[in-house]
């Protein structure tokens, strides 16, 4: 089991991955605002990013993320 | 037929390789640190009497890497769980918290990539290594310990140091400098320069060896 600390086993964000996902909610787009807004260090906001990615919360665009349904759906 | 592990050794002034490894606090790849310094280092084995006592002095000197902009990511042919189980334990025996991440390199990958394993010394763990790298992803620093010998903290933090400093003033730093020490002012490569450098206002030795305040 790969340890994914913005995504539980189960599937559903961790506290780590709703801090996010609150962030962006909240108008940070890009992975410097997410880290200024959750301080968390840029290397964990970006691996972050990518599970949420993977996981289907988030979408990326030219750089920015947005939240998906699903993404809204969990806050 | 035995294993065998060509240790391939990235040189100083190249891109590091890219890798994606799971640690200690998910799914890491090597360009998830751009724009921030990286030691990346690698030790024997969890639970072993040098590791711990390193691991314990890299914590210590992390705040003092973080004002540098500077991010440790340990590494060993351990499990993830071996590694949590070992730094669980250092908190609660030794009470010191590891908050950065360690790779589990249960294959090898990333060892192998960096040369981390020396056969001679051993087949199945990772050497003492350090391998620092700049914020654009250059190898800037490599330095190799034997298994029985731990590392100087105060050296990696004065590398860090010096880096930046020839970084930034375009300088480089003498034998056993410490960061507020004089820099050396890089010699002139012609002969007029050489003439001139000595009329320059450094502190000269020689015209080759001329010594600068920050």
């Amino acid at each position: 089991m790969i340890a994914m600390p913005c995504v539980s086993p189960d599937g559903k964000p961790t506290g780590t991955g709703l801090k996010t996902l609150t962030s962006v909610k909240e108008g940070a787009t890009t992975p410097d605002k997410i880290a200024e807004a959750t301080g968390q260090p840029m290397f964990r906001v970006r691996s972050g990013l990518r599970e949420l990615v993977n996981a289907g919360f988030l979408e990326e665009a030219d750089g920015k993320y947005s939240l998906t349904e699903t993404g809204k759906g969990v806050l | 037929m035995e294993e065998t592990l060509t240790p391939k050794l990235p040189l100083i002034g190249e891109k590091a390789p890219e890798f994606e490894a799971p640690t200690t606090q998910g799914t890491l790849k090597l360009s998830d640190y751009k724009g921030s310094w990286l030691i990346l280092f690698s030790h024997p084995a969890d639970f072993t009497p040098v590791c711990t006592t390193e691991f314990m002095a890299f914590a210590e000197i992390y705040p003092e890497l973080k004002k540098r902009n500077t991010e440790l990511l340990g590494l060993s042919v351990d499990s993830t769980s071996s590694h949590i189980a070992w730094i669980r334990n250092v908190e609660e025996k030794m009470g010191v918290k590891i908050t950065f991440p360690i790779i589990a390199d249960l294959n090898k990958e990333v060892s192998s990539l960096f040369g981390m394993i020396h056969p001679a010394q051993s087949k199945t763990e990772t050497v003492r290594t350090v391998f620092i790298i700049d914020p654009e992803g250059t190898l800037r620093t490599i330095l190799y310990y034997p298994l029985t010998t731990g590392r100087n903290m105060q050296e990696i933090l004065r590398i860090i140091d010096a880096l930046q400093t020839t970084d930034k003033h375009h300088v480089a730093t003498p034998a056993n400098w410490n960061k507020g020490d004089p820099v050396v002012v890089p010699p002139p490569y012609t002969a007029e320069g050489a003439e001139a450098r000595v009329k320059e206002g450094y502190d000269c030795k020689d015209w080759y060896l001329c010594f600068k305040k920050l």
